[in-house]
């Protein structure tokens, strides 16, 4: 019976979204609607999580029709925590956007909702063809949100987010038609170590590397950090949230299910995750605004999990699992801050903010969290999942990946330090300059200060639970971490 | 062999084009870039079967491979919602170049 629910976080989102669009725009009915159905993400994940936790895999064959010839969901552990904190992340922007009326537009919570049935739908599909279709229908209403508000300014990055994710689009079906071409199958289940032929794994290469575009991961990431910056702020939250989240979960479920960990191509992956790593902290020192500095650091810390991913052991894998649920939270988090300041301040930029700390205890206090966590520093969660990537690295005798590794958790800091200085230390800046920065237009400088911070405090207070209390999400991860090394489960439900 | 001619013929127009600074030429580069995989797509399945898969004339002997088809219809659907957004984007583009011209300098 619970595997009937599989599908309810594609559904779901896509009926209310249709509901928010037939009926007379009410702001009260789209916060409602929206907001139910945010929440069906998180309530299947409670649902699921019992039983995957015990090494199950939920299945569910859409359609009726035999083996082999039906679109197959499945959830197992992996899935179903990803499902769960992206959940929690939708209904954060949601309220970020309510406070900082985004959500005005008449068209912003229909095309959220799409959005997440899109970001579910990916988690959960068993298909390949069907995670392209999820990502596209991920993609189409996030070029539309990017765009919904504001001048010219976003439009030139929009322009640059679009031609950039539509490329890897492009590129991702050519992968899998050259799959398609050699096995014969779509079906994640029947694919499994489909790329120990030399066909399948330059098949499966191509399909990594349009992934690796939409997960920002350097030489690919140049897209990430022009386009971000300049998204309508309650949309930045959105985006961090979800987008290359998907394109990192594709990358770790794709590379464990047709490489199944081979180990002649893991130091590609090994070099680029530190590639990724470096480069990404070192353009975060240079950026100008707030959310330009966090942007840039996303493509950094997505070097963490790939350490993980490329080490592909059990201990790897698990840290890189820790790692990716609470960095969703983290990331979030401080976008939710950064949206903050410039609602406090009316400015992103680091040269006109100064002494936000007094003024704004509660926001210095949520900024912190997040970029404390996000640094490494105990007791928050991003301690525990550093740690655990750098244990696993020495494990394996990997000695450069550790060093690295912590040393771009000292630029992490310094990078977190120099927002947290500038912005909320000193004087406030004593007049306001006239505008003319090219700062997006829309952001008034309001009273309404709690709608945006509250969300931004909510998402970091998890960092701090999940780091004191890191057993129970260490156990889940470490559950989902065997499901991908051992995929016989995975394999028999899905391809039964 | 004429498939794999025509992909990367369509393959080398389309990266031509995406690489214009105009976004109209964008989008028709992403039309082209699209056309080719779908010529994969179909490359795929088999180019040599092509008959009915039921009702063939001798029967299902070399019945063409529907999954690819449906491929290809999906992506047809895809790309052309795409295509429209990015024309919508291009003229957004040029009408924010007009507003911006009409200024006393900074």
């Amino acid at each position: 019976m619970i595997e009937a629910l599989l599908i309810a976080p594609v559904v779901v989102p896509l009926l209310g979204a249709g509901l928010l669009v037939a009926v007379p725009p009410r702001r009260w009915l789209h916060r409602v609607v929206a907001l139910a159905a945010g929440a069906t993400g998180g309530v299947t994940a409670a649902a699921l999580l019992p039983s995957t936790l015990d090494g199950q895999v939920s299945t569910l064959a859409v359609g009726g029709w035999p083996p082999g010839f039906a679109i197959v969901f499945a959830a197992d552990t992996f899935s179903a925590l990803m499902l769960g904190v992206t959940s929690l992340v939708v209904i954060a922007a949601l309220a970020i956007a309510a406070g900082t009326g985004d959500d005005t537009a008449r068209f912003y919570a229909p095309l959220v909702l799409v959005l997440s049935a899109g970001v579910w739908g990916a988690l959960l599909t068993a298909d390949i063809f069907n995670l392209f279709v999820f990502v596209e229908v991920m993609l189409a209403p996030s070029y539309a949100l990017f765009t919904l508000t504001g001048g010219r300014d976003r439009v030139s990055a929009s322009a640059v987010y679009v031609t950039a994710n539509l490329l890897a689009s492009t590129i991702l079906l050519a992968g899998i038609a050259l799959l398609y071409g050699v096995t014969g199958t779509v079906n994640l289940g029947d694919l499994a170590g489909a790329a120990a032929t030399g066909g399948g794994a330059l098949a499966a290469g191509v399909i990594l590397l349009a992934l690796a575009v939409k997960a920002a991961v350097v030489p690919l990431h140049g897209w990430l950090p022009r386009s971000y910056p300049h998204a309508p702020p309650a949309v930045a939250v959105l985006f961090s949230g979800l987008l290359t989240k998907v394109g990192i979960y594709a990358i770790i479920r794709v590379y464990s299910v047709l490489f199944d960990g081979t180990p002649r191509l893991r130091w590609i992956l090994m070099a680029v995750a530190l590639l990724t790593l470096v480069l990404g902290v070192l353009g975060a020192i240079g950026e100008r605004t707030v959310r330009g500095a966090l942007s840039f650091d996303m493509v950094s810390q997505v070097g963490y999990i790939l350490v993980g991913l490329a080490l592909f052991t059990s201990s790897g894998l698990a840290a890189a699992i820790f790692f990716l649920i609470q960095y969703v939270l983290v990331k979030a988090s401080l976008f939710g801050s950064a949206v903050a300041i410039e609602v406090a301040a009316g400015t992103g930029r680091l040269d006109r903010l100064g002494g936000l700390a007094r003024r704004e205890p509660l926001l210095a206090a949520a900024f912190m969290l997040g970029a404390l966590s996000l640094a490494g520093v105990p007791p928050l969660s991003g301690f525990v999942a550093k740690l655990g990537v750098v244990t696993a690295a020495l494990a394996e005798g990997d000695y450069l990946a550790g060093a690295v590794a912590v040393v771009t958790s000292l630029a992490t800091l310094l990078v977190m330090l120099r927002i947290w200085s500038i912005a909320f230390w000193g004087e406030p800046p004593r007049h306001r300059l006239p505008r003319t920065d090219g700062q997006p237009s829309d952001i008034r400088p309001t009273g309404a200060r709690g709608p945006v911070v509250g969300p931004a405090l909510a998402l970091a207070l998890p960092s701090l639970v999940l780091g004191v209390g890191a057993q129970p999400l260490l156990a889940a991860a470490n559950a989902a971490a065997a499901g991908l090394l051992d995929l016989s489960t995975y394999i028999e439900a899905v391809s039964r | 062999m004429t498939a794999a001619i025509a992909v990367g013929v369509l393959v080398a127009a389309g990266v031509f084009l995406i690489l214009r600074r105009s976004l109209v030429r964008v989008a028709f580069g992403f039309i082209l870039l699209g056309h080719a995989v779908n010529l994969l797509l179909m490359a795929a399945g088999g180019l040599g079967r092509r008959e009915p898969p039921i009702l063939g004339p001798d029967g299902p002997t070399t019945p063409a491979d529907p999954l690819p088809q449906a491929f290809v219809l999906t992506a047809i659907v895809i790309s052309f919602g795409t295509t429209v957004y990015l024309l919508g984007l291009a003229r957004a583009q040029r009408r924010g170049d007009q507003d911006e011209k009409p200024g006393p300098g900074p």
